[in-house]
């Protein structure tokens, strides 16, 4: 593995190569640039690098430099701003009328922190010479926190090409996809079908698919009555929120919803605009939203960090640290964070205690036992939320949720118009925690 | 096979021991209070709109509403469900932790009418109890001041509706006033900076 590692930064040193996605928010078209072996910002003092600039690095940054200013952060990430994907269906919606609210850019948690961020595209990780290799150069570091995200594994699905997500957005990274499938929605006749593919579990935010089912049908509902909505979903039922989801829509969308449950798109007829389930069953859309299953981003899998299941991240539950390589932290999606679920808020909780943990680390202290929390909020219609909350602890090095606690909404609703202000509480509070 | 799932099990108990879970110390007011601050803000302080700021409230405050929260006695959406995971000595950390955070002062839109006429109304009703303009608390009395508005009108509807119950000391004053002048002291505790 170490070999491979090598002579893959030494291909990029010789200037070419496939750049690989270092970071939360990466576009859908393949950036191809080449890392740059000169050392850029040479290490004076103790450093910990963070990769990303998502729900997780933004926050493993502020608070490494909120415990011990007298350790120098270097936040790398490929983009100057970052999209929220909670909010993100909203927008499909038609409910938000554009992405700005769900976007933030870095320069003010710079400042604030004494962060220094550098807009560059991760190509390598050499955990042994503690280096990180960019688009503009290598970094050393004394300890690196890795919250790359997530990758497709998009050769799953037969036919699928890099002109497939244009065709079937996936948009399940906010940007350039989101805005692009709610074009094709707003475009899309009355009375056409729009298509939903849900990947097997696990996959970034649980319950995600199922609110943009909601926000798609109360799209369809209130502007193209006579169309249909098909949800192709790989598991065997709904992944997250499942008994609510179902009296919502059941309530609200009754004609224009066609849940399929354990059914899995193997493949893709382009030319049909259409999914193949299990190598059987054509299903054509007018639009067709294929959410492709997913592992961890591209940097994880070359870097060394991808476990057994050459999906996800192993890591120690307390610091994040990866069971695989020495002195690099795994966090958000591409972990394998337990019984936290890969989300926005988990990302969150799970940056402050890495970062708890790190500063330990590096200052010769004991190691923390963790605590965390997720909550999360999912619209069903345009003033009503459904949410999910839960307390972590850890326990004989697993990550577990504190028994008898957490839990969903209630079963008849009637929190939902308050839970859909909360949510939006939530994400302000989240998106200004991430960007001051 | 058997030697296999012997020395795999050993495997697995040397990884947890060597991982640190056997280790780690106790979670520290910090590692508890931190996961709270994605909805409560940084520290405790608040970004809006119906997430109070916790940031420099009174101790006893934040351990009684957590209690509340946990038994049912104080209504919510997901406090409740929060609080089921925590014990009393967690609550007594988040407490720890947050009343000695800076003062987070907001900046809203208030009706400037009616701040002032709550500043006349608070000397004489709320004063007793909620000292400093509602900037400390007594006992288990909140910290009211520059809460965000949005949250104080929840708070008051829940009063209001029955459904939170207000101490006794409270409901004599409370109960005696307008709906005006009522929304007057909400706005008049959350101009207070």
């Amino acid at each position: 593995m170490t070999l491979d590692r090598r002579s893959f930064i030494k291909v990029l040193g010789s200037a070419s190569g496939l750049a690989l996605a270092g970071c939360a928010t990466q576009g859908s078209g393949p950036a191809v640039s080449a890392g740059s072996a000169a050392e850029i910002m040479p290490k004076t003092t103790r450093r910990v690098v963070v990769v990303g600039g998502g729900y997780g690095g933004t926050i493993a940054a502020k608070y490494v430099r909120m415990l011990d200013k007298s350790i120098e952060v270097v936040l790398i990430e490929a983009n100057d701003h970052f999209v929220s994907c909670p909010f993100s269906n909203l927008y499909l919606g038609g409910i938000l009328p554009s992405l700005d609210p769900l976007t933030i850019k870095y320069d003010k948690l710079a400042a604030n922190h004494g962060i220094k961020f550098l807009q560059a595209m991760v190509t390598g990780i050499d955990a042994t010479a503690h280096t990180v290799v960019t688009t503009k150069g290598t970094l050393k570091y004394d300890r690196l926190i890795v919250s790359p995200g997530i990758d497709f594994r998009t050769e799953e699905i037969e036919g699928y090409n890099d002109q497939t997500p244009e065709l079937m957005p996936h948009a399940w990274k906010a940007g350039p996809q989101t805005v692009l499938l709610r074009k094709q929605l707003e475009a899309m006749k009355d009375g056409g079908a729009f298509v939903i593919s849900i990947p097997l579990s696990p996959f970034r935010c649980p319950p995600g698919p199922y609110e943009r089912t909601s926000m798609v049908a109360q799209y369809l509902k209130h502007h193209k009555p006579k169309s249909k909505l098909i949800v192709v979903d790989a598991n065997p039922a709904i992944a997250s929120k499942g008994p609510l989801f179902s009296a919502a829509w059941d309530k609200h969308y009754k004609g224009i919803i066609d849940y399929r449950k354990a059914s899995k798109v193997t493949a893709i007829n382009a030319g049909n605009k259409s999914v193949i389930i299990e190598g059987i069953d054509e299903v054509k859309g007018d639009v067709v939203n294929l959410i492709p299953p997913q592992r961890a981003a591209k940097i994880a899998q070359h870097a060394g960090l991808v476990g057994p299941d050459k999906r996800w991240c192993p890591i120690v539950a307390d610091t994040f640290e990866s069971t695989l390589q020495k002195g690099i932290h795994v966090i958000g999606d591409a972990s394998i964070a337990g019984a936290m679920p890969k989300s926005g808020y988990s990302a969150n909780s799970e940056a402050k205690v890495c970062a708890q943990n790190v500063v330990n680390l590096m200052n010769g202290k004991p190691i923390v036992a963790m605590s965390g929390i997720n909550t999360c909020y999912s619209y069903v219609t345009t003033d009503e939320a459904i949410s999910v909350a839960a307390v972590y602890t850890s326990k004989d090095g697993k990550i577990i949720a504190v028994p008898n606690s957490g839990g969903v909404s209630p079963k008849d609703f009637s929190l939902a118009k308050t839970e859909a202000t909360f949510a939006k509480s939530w994400l302000n509070n989240i998106l200004t925690e991430m960007s001051s | 096979m058997k030697l296999k799932t012997s020395l795999a099990s050993w495997a697995l108990v040397a990884g947890c021991t060597l991982s640190g879970a056997a280790l780690a110390a106790a979670p520290t007011p910090e590692m508890i209070s931190f996961a709270c601050a994605g909805c409560h803000g940084t520290n405790g302080g608040s970004a809006g709109l119906t997430m109070p700021s916790l940031a420099n409230q009174s101790k006893s405050a934040i351990v009684d509403a957590m209690k509340k929260f946990k038994s049912g006695d104080r209504p919510s959406s997901i406090m409740g469900r929060l609080a089921k995971g925590y014990t009393d000595a967690d609550f007594v950390a988040m407490g720890d932790f947050f009343s000695k955070q800076k003062f987070h002062a907001t900046t809203q839109s208030l009706d400037p009418a009616k701040v002032k006429k709550g500043a006349d109304l608070q000397e004489a009703n709320c004063s007793r109890c909620h000292l400093d303009e509602g900037k400390d608390g007594k006992d288990d009395t909140p910290v009211m001041a520059s809460q965000w508005l949005e949250y104080l009108k929840m708070q008051a509807a829940l009063y209001d509706s029955g459904k939170r119950k207000m101490p006794k000391d409270m409901a004599d004053k409370w109960n005696k006033l307008s709906k005006e002048d009522r929304e007057a002291l909400l706005h008049f505790f959350a101009s207070v900076k």
